[in-house]
């Protein structure tokens, strides 16, 4: 069942058209990124849905209800905000409770639910705390714990994970992704890091500029790219993409090949190159191989185990089968 | 060295600012001790002023002849009535140009302010004769009204500033948590305010004390607050001074007391924002 429908939405603020008219379905139950370089108009999007903004143009649909001109308060949808936005006048507990005494409920059903929630995030030991004196992790799970409370339709996700540091990060989106396996409710989630919405999506979003450039899921966004920009974006370190003579050779104007579709060998192969700078992780490592034949370093991913000294002679052969190729506009070709 | 000559910098600067401290507050202490001469000996000379005796007679003289009690409830209802209207018309007011501003929020914010220079005699006439079509002259109700009206841009720009601190994004949480405006007013934005609100409501308190064109102009004997109540004392001829003084003394010692227990908050609220 669609479940959010976005019909031919646009926002412009003043002259600026941030979205230009676009069309997006989300499926009930489905966890949606939406991911894209800063400015791509990603959180402008999800604070249309939310209401937060009104569109421009075109209707914003709720569970098969026109939602353009409620306001957010009725839509029924919960949001965590990257700042967390908590209210600093009051506790842990009636932070949690604030929807729940908004929605009027009683006062013994209110208690339940912030109980339960909080055993869920493992804050009930910080029920009476105000969030002054909570740590950053605990901060964004009493957002998550307002949020879960009011069992909204679907949840939305403002870069919830950008202010923690990197242990903690991997450690929210696992618990964020486990709530999502529990509620299997909607989640609209906002990122501007791959990795994030890779490890997490159901279903990425692409923008550039307001446009969606592709949706799809994780994998079929990692095999097959519609276009060089979502090639680039998709994928760490990003894809190589090759101009010249080499993609002529394969009636194309771009090609594309990523780290880990190039083999690498000290003897014989398509491209001869130099070793330049190598980035060892451990059970990787990437090396920045500089060839004659192309303008840029090309990335080539190879194991933690293979040393290669800056300087020395390499020979790289692509696999054919994970080729990429561009025309002059940068769109797939079949 | 260093030291003696830090110790010598500090021993000026420390004359310096007593001198103009006492100076400053000079008046005020000339008209206390003034207020427990006789009249006789308030208009000798400044040292026959200091040697003379001490007595309360001004003070029973002027509880005698004016209500003081009087003009003080009517100095509190006005000043507290006129700051409470004008806190509960300023906060939708800098609520909506703090978080929903329009191009034209800077200029109307400007505009307000401006109505505070314009000389207010300008526009006693009209509105002497509006407060007598309404029959409200020398009604506290007119008065508390007229100060609100004239101490609302103040209130509103104070409030404003506060608001502008607050995170957009709280409110915003507010409204998908299911908060409609009145809520996300009462329950979020006002008690995240409360330190900035304290501070106007104390600072308009004051003024609306103090303030002496309106309250003079619009009140006769009914509505006098303590403002007419000194200025009653007031006259070209006969001896008044010691009375003029005690009567002065009872009207500033409230506010006084007031601001000198609220200094702390006072002075916090009027710099706030002022340092990021």
């Amino acid at each position: 069942m669609k479940q959010i429908q976005l019909k031919q939405v646009s926002k412009s603020f003043g002259d600026l058209q941030v979205i230009p008219p676009l069309d997006l379905d989300i499926e009930d139950g489905e966890f949606v990124v939406f991911v894209g370089p800063s400015g791509c108009g990603k959180s402008t999007l999800l604070r249309l849905i939310a209401g937060l903004e009104d569109v421009t143009s075109g209707q914003v649909v709720i569970n098969g209800e026109d939602a353009t001109a409620i306001p957010p308060a009725r839509r029924g949808l919960a949001m965590v905000f990257q700042s967390y936005a908590l209210y600093p006048h009051m506790s842990v507990r009636k932070n949690i409770a604030f929807p729940l005494r908004m929605a009027g409920l009683d006062r013994s059903e209110q208690e339940r639910r912030v109980e339960e929630a909080a055993k869920v995030l493992n804050l009930t030991e910080y029920l009476e705390r105000r969030p002054g004196q909570l740590s950053g992790g605990q901060r964004q799970r009493v957002a998550i714990g307002r949020a879960i409370v009011r069992e909204p339709r679907a949840f939305l996700f403002d870069e919830p994970l950008s202010n923690l540091d990197a242990a903690l990060r991997v450690g929210m989106r696992l618990e964020i992704s486990e709530l999502h396996k529990r509620l299997s409710t909607t989640m609209i989630y906002v990122t501007h890091d791959q990795v994030e919405a890779m490890t997490m999506a159901d279903k990425i979003v692409v923008l550039q500029n307001g446009v969606i450039e592709q949706v799809g899921s994780p994998l079929e966004l990692y095999r097959s790219p519609q276009n060089t920009f979502v090639a680039s974006f998709i994928g760490s370190p990003r894809m190589n993409l090759l101009h010249g003579a080499e993609a002529a050779a394969h009636s194309s104007h771009t090609i594309g090949i990523r780290p880990e579709h190039i083999a690498i060998s000290d003897n014989s192969g398509d491209w001869e190159g130099v070793v330049g700078l190598s980035e060892h992780l451990g059970s990787d490592t990437f090396f920045h191989i500089n060839c004659p034949a192309f303008a840029e370093p090309l990335t080539v991913r190879a194991s933690g185990e293979l040393d290669l000294s800056y300087g020395s002679t390499v020979f790289l052969t692509p696999d054919l089968a994970h080729l990429h190729r561009f025309d002059e506009r940068g769109l797939r070709l079949r | 060295m260093a030291r003696a000559a830090t110790t010598r910098q500090k021993t000026i600067t420390s004359v310096i600012a007593w001198t103009v401290a006492i100076i400053i507050f000079f008046p005020i202490l000339w008209i206390l001790v003034l207020s427990f001469k006789s009249e006789g000996d308030a208009i000798s000379t400044p040292l026959q002023v200091l040697t003379s005796a001490w007595t309360f007679e001004s003070y029973a003289v002027v509880q005698d002849r004016s209500d003081y009690f009087k003009h003080f409830s009517n100095s509190v209802i006005i000043a507290v009535g006129s700051t409470l209207l004008g806190i509960l018309v300023a906060v939708p007011a800098a609520w909506s140009m703090a978080f929903v501003p329009s191009k034209r929020t800077r200029g109307i914010l400007m505009w307000m302010l401006s109505t505070k220079m314009l000389p207010a005699v300008g526009v006693l006439y009209p509105i002497y004769l509006l407060f007598i079509e309404l029959g409200i002259l020398d009604s506290r109700l007119g008065l508390v009204i007229v100060l609100m009206l004239i101490n609302l841009p103040i209130i509103v720009w104070m409030l404003y500033t506060y608001f502008r601190e607050i995170p957009v994004e709280i409110l915003e949480a507010a409204r998908m948590d299911g908060a409609g405006m009145r809520a996300e007013l009462l329950y979020v934005l006002t008690p995240m305010a409360v330190p900035g609100i304290a501070s106007t409501i104390l600072l308009n308190v004051i003024l609306a004390w103090n303030e002496a064109f309106w309250t003079l102009n619009l009140t006769a004997a009914k509505a006098a607050p303590l403002t007419a109540f000194i200025a009653s004392y007031s006259s070209p001829e006969g001896l008044f001074f010691a009375k003029l003084s005690a009567a002065s003394v009872m009207a500033i010692a409230p506010i006084l007391v007031m601001g000198w227990f609220s200094q702390k908050q006072l002075v916090r609220g009027l710099t706030f924002g002022a340092v990021k």
